[in-house]
């Protein structure tokens, strides 16, 4: 949408570029090849690209809008909202417990981050404990989960930057958490796991030793990262003092999480504010102060290793007990078990409410359908995810549904950084830097 | 409309609630509590939010409550067993729950909130902040909320971030609750805001008439509130005055109407089911509380 004009003569080339005139100026599709229709001496350097919503580097359903000079930046605007589903709203339609399953769509790339801070402050509103196996469980997911997501991160940052092995090794580690995710909670993604009041079920049989396992794989594999990109002289030129967004830039932009951490700040809310015992655990927040996108390349590979660390400690130190709270009036009234039509209540649980005790089916009714009444009031509760503090806003009116679920989504507030790393520098450098936020758009569009 | 209230000292400044309007309170919920001997308003001033839901049996006269006492929503129960216009019996048609007002915090608030509390009343007092800025401090589940008033939440956050003693350097979130038809001054602003420095959160609460939703924007405090009041003014159509660029965020640019006020409708279409079943869309189902 530059001021070029109207009568500009196409050139030499054999398929000028197409275009058509709008209220905001001529607006021509470049389809590659056609450059030279465009930029000549008849026209200024100065014009607005579009990228996306759908582009392989936009790192989802994002789209930039660039105005460049040249090959340098000028202004940079990203537009949201295309995965925008109304989980929010919807909450407010559903019981508290059904709400776990809205959530956790959110930012897919961490189900169970979502479920366990929305879950986190619900128990905040009713003022109840979760089991201590139930923490216990919920700390080794989401470590599990963050290993996951950071390789994604790594993954299409890669496959962004070209690196396209980074991309299919990011994947096939992935994989693996996924199998192992898929075995413990029954989903590999959306998993609807963690409930308010503790886990929807115990781990099944052997989970200690499937983990052990994943753990002896990505031990022998995290470090191939190390020789894959981390000294790779084409991967740190793309990303070595490119997206540098400073400690105050980022306090006043609002970001958390590795961009934060990448410029110095060792803020972690595992260490700040310790929730589901992690004080109990032993592990490092690693800090750089180069506030590039190399640095938290760095540091996500280094939490992957710190999260390992954690899933270890979590595996051993994992005691038996109950998985949910004792409350009869929050608990769900069944045990899920995996029948010859698949997950369903147990046998002896269907036996007991429709032959046995008449008090024991209008509770399972009321419970199912109703839900369990949380006393009025509001709560703030936040957890660390892979991203930055990942925040959830409820709000009770003292019934059976959220008045209000407000998340604040890391990515959301993360992204706003953008322009900000990449005004002034390389186009080219804009992909490194949103790659370096690792925004998801299930979590910023909501 | 809180200039009235400009340069008021410390001891004058009596629990008197919001000195915004509550147009929508006087209409009939307000007369029936007064007539249920609900709290009077003061002075003759008839925009005076006296309301109160449970006026008639908490005397908060006696009670002197930092920064006040803030209007409580005036939303009765209802529903239940005096439904009308339902041929549900079952005593769940249409059931409301009473509005929910969160009660004053009294001293000693416990943990770090005292200390913070007189810092943060002095900080205001170096700054020429009004006292009455705050309205009501409201401590909950371990956490502190401020009702303010909607003109001063920029002198707010901006003491809030600069000074020595509180340092609040992160705004978290900036978001809207939308608390339900009838009720007075329904429209809320939440902004959630941390120290990173001494390690505390906080938050700030504004009531906003429907009919009047405007307030400041803390963009130029906090640059990151940019996208949360985008959002807001999207969800919610709150109007963020001094925003560089107030446009929705979420929902297409030419979208009708802001979707999480309570008075807009979930949509959605019935499911259906073998046999011809068919089950209403989700806000049209029988709901519980």
């Amino acid at each position: 949408m530059t001021d070029i004009q109207d009568d500009a003569t196409p050139g030499p080339t054999p398929t000028p570029a197409e275009e058509r005139r709008t209220t905001e100026g001529t607006v021509f599709t470049v389809t590659g090849g056609d450059w030279d229709t465009l930029i000549d001496e008849d026209h200024d350097d100065r014009i607005v690209i579009n990228m996306g919503p759908q582009h392989p580097s936009t790192h989802g359903v994002l789209r930039l809008v660039l105005e460049l000079e040249g090959e340098t930046v000028q202004q940079a605007r990203s537009v949201i909202g295309y995965l925008h589903t109304g989980i929010e709203k919807n909450c407010e339609y559903r019981t508290w417990t059904q709400g776990v399953t809205f959530v956790t769509r959110m930012d897919y790339l961490a189900p169970l981050f979502n479920e366990a801070g929305y879950c986190m402050g619900v128990e905040k509103l009713l003022g109840i404990d979760v089991p201590r196996r139930a923490q216990q469980a919920r700390v080794l997911l989401m470590e599990l989960n963050r290993i996951g997501s950071h390789l994604v991160c790594l993954a299409t940052g890669g496959m962004e930057l070209g690196a396209l092995t980074g991309m299919t090794a990011g994947f096939r580690e992935r994989e693996e958490v996924l199998h192992l995710l898929e075995f413990l909670t029954g989903l590999r993604m959306n998993h609807a796991y963690i409930r308010p009041g503790g886990l929807s079920q115990d781990f099944p049989e052997g989970w200690a030793e499937k983990v052990t396992d994943l753990i002896k794989v990505m031990r022998s594999r995290l470090p191939d990262y190390d020789k894959l990109l981390t000294g790779q002289p084409i991967w740190r030129q793309r990303l070595e003092n490119v997206g540098y967004l400073p400690l105050d830039g980022c306090l006043a932009l609002g970001a958390t999480g590795p961009i934060l951490r990448s410029a110095g700040l060792p803020w972690d809310l595992r260490k700040i504010e310790p929730y589901s015992g992690y004080e109990e655990y032993d592990f490092e927040v690693p800090t750089a102060t180069e506030a590039d996108c190399y640095a938290r390349y760095r540091l996500r590979v280094a939490e992957m290793h710190e999260s390992l660390k954690i899933v270890e400690q979590a595996v051993k130190n994992m005691e038996p007990g109950p998985v949910m709270v004792a409350d009869q009036k929050v608990a769900w009234p069944a045990q899920l078990s995996v029948g010859s039509d698949g997950m369903g209540n147990t046998l002896e649980h269907v036996r007991k409410i429709m032959g046995q005790s008449m008090e024991s089916l209008i509770h399972h009714f009321k419970l199912v359908t109703e839900g369990f009444h949380v006393p009025a009031g509001q709560v703030y509760s936040t957890v660390e995810s892979p991203r930055g503090e990942l925040g959830f806003h409820l709000v009770s009116d003292g019934g059976t549904r959220p008045v209000r679920v407000h998340v604040r989504e890391p990515s959301f507030v993360n992204l706003q950084t953008m322009p900000a790393m990449s005004e002034g520098g390389m186009v080219a450098d804009v992909i490194a830097a949103v790659a370096s936020i690792d925004p998801v758009m299930g979590g910023v569009d909501r | 409309m809180a200039d009235d209230t400009e340069g008021t000292s410390k001891e004058s400044a009596e629990p008197t609630g919001g000195q915004q309007s509550s147009a929508e309170a006087s209409g009939a919920d307000t007369d029936a509590q007064r007539a249920a001997g609900g709290e009077t308003p003061e002075s003759g001033e008839v925009e005076q939010a006296g309301v109160d839901a449970e006026g008639a049996d908490v005397d908060r006269t006696g009670v002197t409550a930092e920064g006040g006492t803030r209007p409580a929503p005036s939303r009765a129960r209802e529903g239940m067993f005096g439904i009308q216009g339902s041929g549900d019996t079952s005593g769940f048609g249409g059931l409301r729950l009473p509005g929910y007002a969160p009660a004053p915090a009294e001293r000693p608030f416990g943990g770090w909130f005292d200390e913070f509390a007189d810092d943060f009343a002095e900080a205001l007092g170096e700054r020429g902040v009004a006292r009455e800025a705050v309205q009501q401090i409201t401590i909950d589940r371990g956490e502190i909320t401020f009702y303010v008033q909607r003109e001063r939440i920029l002198d707010l956050c901006r003491t809030l971030r600069d000074d020595e003693g509180l340092r609040f350097e992160l705004c978290s979130s900036v978001s809207g609750v939308d608390y339900g038809e009838h009720v007075a001054q329904r429209l809320h602003v939440v902004y959630h805001l941390t120290s990173l420095t001494y390690r505390r959160r906080i938050r700030l609460e504004v009531a906003l008439d429907v009919e009047d939703p405007h307030l400041p924007s803390v963009v130029e405090v906090y640059p990151t509130a940019d996208w949360h009041e985008r959002e807001t003014w999207d969800m919610f159509g709150v109007v963020f005055d001094g925003h560089p660029a107030l446009t929705r965020i979420l929902m297409p640019d030419d979208w009708d109407g802001h979707p999480q006020r309570k008075d807009y409708p979930l949509g959605g279409i019935p499911v259906e089911y073998k046999g011809g079943a068919e089950i209403p869309p989700p806000d049209e189902r029988r709901s519980y509380s």
